[in-house]
């Protein structure tokens, strides 16, 4: 359903995505998983022909570049947040938008049902919560029944009420046939929704694993929050790394990934370089994703 | 949350929807969003209240002495076109596809079944469309004043002023769309336009005077560099269809008038519709390219 072979883009210098294949049969479900700037948003933006990309996407045997409205007349698209026209009455952005989707004399009522926005039909959109338009957002990208749907980290903006409902709605439109394509850093997300994920870091592909055996890895895991003074900290980061830990900047420090089992072992190796750790804890792994800036360097961590 | 989707085909059937229908969608949204802006409104009201006061003043002081009578508020009608219109149509533009860009609208418009060109031209037709009810309520009121105050008037003079208007309307509107594209914020896209604007309409009039002394213009150099600015062109154009002398716009319009005659209505008008295609193409390059991010 979804081919995505050898696919680059850059943003000037930086590579945002670096070469990644993916294939995704029809009905699948495929997270795409990563710290803030690890390529997720970008591979979806190119997905949608967004962005001048290098390589081949094909969508439902659509190519991209050339056939852009046919492959996207294929897809759904949620964005992580929406900046409808405000003055837009809900039911009118959904006749709207079915319009441009060649949908005659769609019914707004049954569209907006599905996602629990009934009543709503006469507000503005201005008058609507984050968590209210991104169900808009949903009821827009399922009109037409499209064979794939395609999220950007759709819950990120919501608060924890409205992600909990916002995945119990994606949670029953799952599994109905429909290849589904999302971007997130939350476990309970990917966990829920995915068959399979895809890792990516720093553009790059690192690997797809079945969810099953990620949500164990993950279960295996927990990240260390080490506070290290600035003028150390990159030195620190080096050294972790030379030591097989994959360290993430984070605001005043480090985030390190550890097993259970070794926790304690990124500081004896700041020990032995004479690096000081001012204070640390442990954080959740989806804290982690959320607030980590990918060290850059030339080489994806051991 | 009460249903769920009826069971799914897995692969969406029907075609995308052509480039009329998609044209039409999108000019029908942004007509509607036009004629409801603040914006819209107050520079309508301005037009239609500036032309009923010209209108007003030339019938009092001509009374119903004919076609002249009519010749003095036409002349009148066209330096405020000249002062609202393209104002109005370039800020209009340039608001466009800056602002969708701004707060995302763009990029989410563009990741569905529609192409860019399809946007643009959207955006274009609605806006133009908004532009010419603008242009028909401000002409129209002022027909009915003179009208009604007795002075002659034809209505081919009219409508010829009202479609010269919609021309350099259309030119300016192209204009303000090729800088919507360019700029990443709403903001600097509708000041560029008031910049614009504000050249086209003072600075390009002292520049000519200043470059036609300094640098001893020849007359026909004089009509060329007076013909890069659409304002002139709708300027000479409207007085050369009301069978207005040229002579008054002087030596230059004098110049125009005997070595052209007829002809100009082909060059004035070939003027205009450059300035209504080549900017609009230019966006539409731009738009292409551009991420809409």
């Amino acid at each position: 359903m979804i081919h995505i072979k050898n696919v680059g883009m850059r943003f000037g210098r930086t590579v945002a995505v670096d070469d990644v294949s993916l294939d995704l049969e029809s009905g699948d479900s495929l997270a795409l998983w990563g710290v803030n700037g690890a390529g997720k948003t970008t591979l979806i933006r190119c997905l949608l022909g967004l962005l001048r990309f290098q390589g081949r996407i094909e969508v439902a045997g659509h190519d991209v570049r050339r056939h852009g409205k046919r492959a996207r007349l294929q897809i759904g698209y949620v964005p992580q947040e929406i900046g409808f026209y405000d003055d837009l009455g809900v039911a009118e952005a959904v006749r709207f938008f079915a319009r441009l989707k060649g949908l005659n004399g769609a019914d707004a009522g049954e569209a907006l049902s599905t996602v629990g926005l009934t009543g709503h039909e006469r507000k503005r959109i201005r008058e609507l919560s984050g968590g209210m338009k991104q169900r808009l957002a949903l009821a827009i990208a399922l009109l037409g029944d499209p064979s794939v749907l395609v999220l950007d980290e759709v819950t990120a903006s919501l608060d924890a009420v409205g992600r909990g409902e916002f995945l119990a709605l994606l949670v029953r439109l799952s599994g109905m046939g429909r290849t589904m394509l999302f971007a997130s850093h939350r476990t309970e997300e990917v966990a829920s929704l995915a068959k399979r994920i895809a890792v990516l870091e720093q553009g790059r592909l690192v690997r797809v694993v079945p969810c099953a055996e990620f949500v164990a890895q993950m279960a295996h895991k927990a990240v260390l929050h080490l506070t290290i003074a600035s003028p150390v900290r990159r030195q620190a980061a080096e050294t972790l790394k030379t030591e097989g830990f994959r360290p993430q900047f984070n605001g005043a420090g480090l985030l390190v990934p550890v097993t259970p089992e070794h926790k304690a072992r990124p500081f004896r190796v700041l020990a032995d370089a004479r690096i000081a750790v001012d204070d640390f804890e442990l954080v959740s792994l989806e804290h982690a994703a959320a607030h980590t800036t990918p060290i850059p360097s030339e080489e994806a961590y051991p | 949350m009460t249903s769920v989707p009826l069971p799914l085909t897995m692969i969406v059937s029907h075609d995308p929807p052509g480039a009329i229908r998609n044209i039409a969608t999108i000019a029908h949204r942004e007509l509607r969003d036009a004629v409801s802006s603040r914006w819209f409104i107050l520079y309508t009201l301005a037009f239609a209240v500036l032309g009923l006061a010209v209108s007003l003043v030339s019938a009092s002081v001509t009374g119903s002495t004919g076609i002249s009578g009519f010749g003095r508020t036409s002349a009148g009608l066209v330096n405020i076109v000249l002062l609202v219109v393209p104002l109005m149509a370039l800020t209009a533009g340039a608001a466009s596809i800056a602002s969708d860009r701004e707060r995302g609208m763009l990029s989410y418009v563009f990741a569905q079944p529609v192409s860019r060109l399809e946007v643009l031209l959207g955006k274009y037709v609605g806006l133009g469309a908004s532009l010419l009810a603008c242009l028909c309520l401000g002409l129209g009121a002022c027909a009915l004043i003179l009208v009604w105050k007795g002075v002659a008037t034809r209505p081919a003079s009219i409508v010829w002023l009202a479609g010269l208007s919609f021309a350099l309307a259309l030119g300016m509107l192209s204009l303000g769309m090729l800088i919507s594209t360019l700029a990443r914020k709403a903001s600097v896209a509708v000041g560029t336009a008031i910049f614009v604007w504000l050249t086209l309409v003072f600075v390009s009039d002292l520049a000519l005077m200043t470059g036609a002394v300094a640098l001893r213009l020849r007359i026909e150099e004089l009509l060329a560099f007076s013909l890069i600015n659409p304002l002139q062109v709708f300027k000479m154009w409207s007085l050369h269809a009301a069978d207005a002398s040229l002579d008054v716009l002087g030596p230059a319009g004098l110049y125009a008038s005997e070595e052209y005659g007829q002809r100009l209505h082909l060059i004035f008008g070939s003027l205009l519709l450059t300035w209504v295609v080549f900017p609009l193409a230019a966006a539409a390059a731009v738009l292409s390219r551009r991420s809409p991010l």
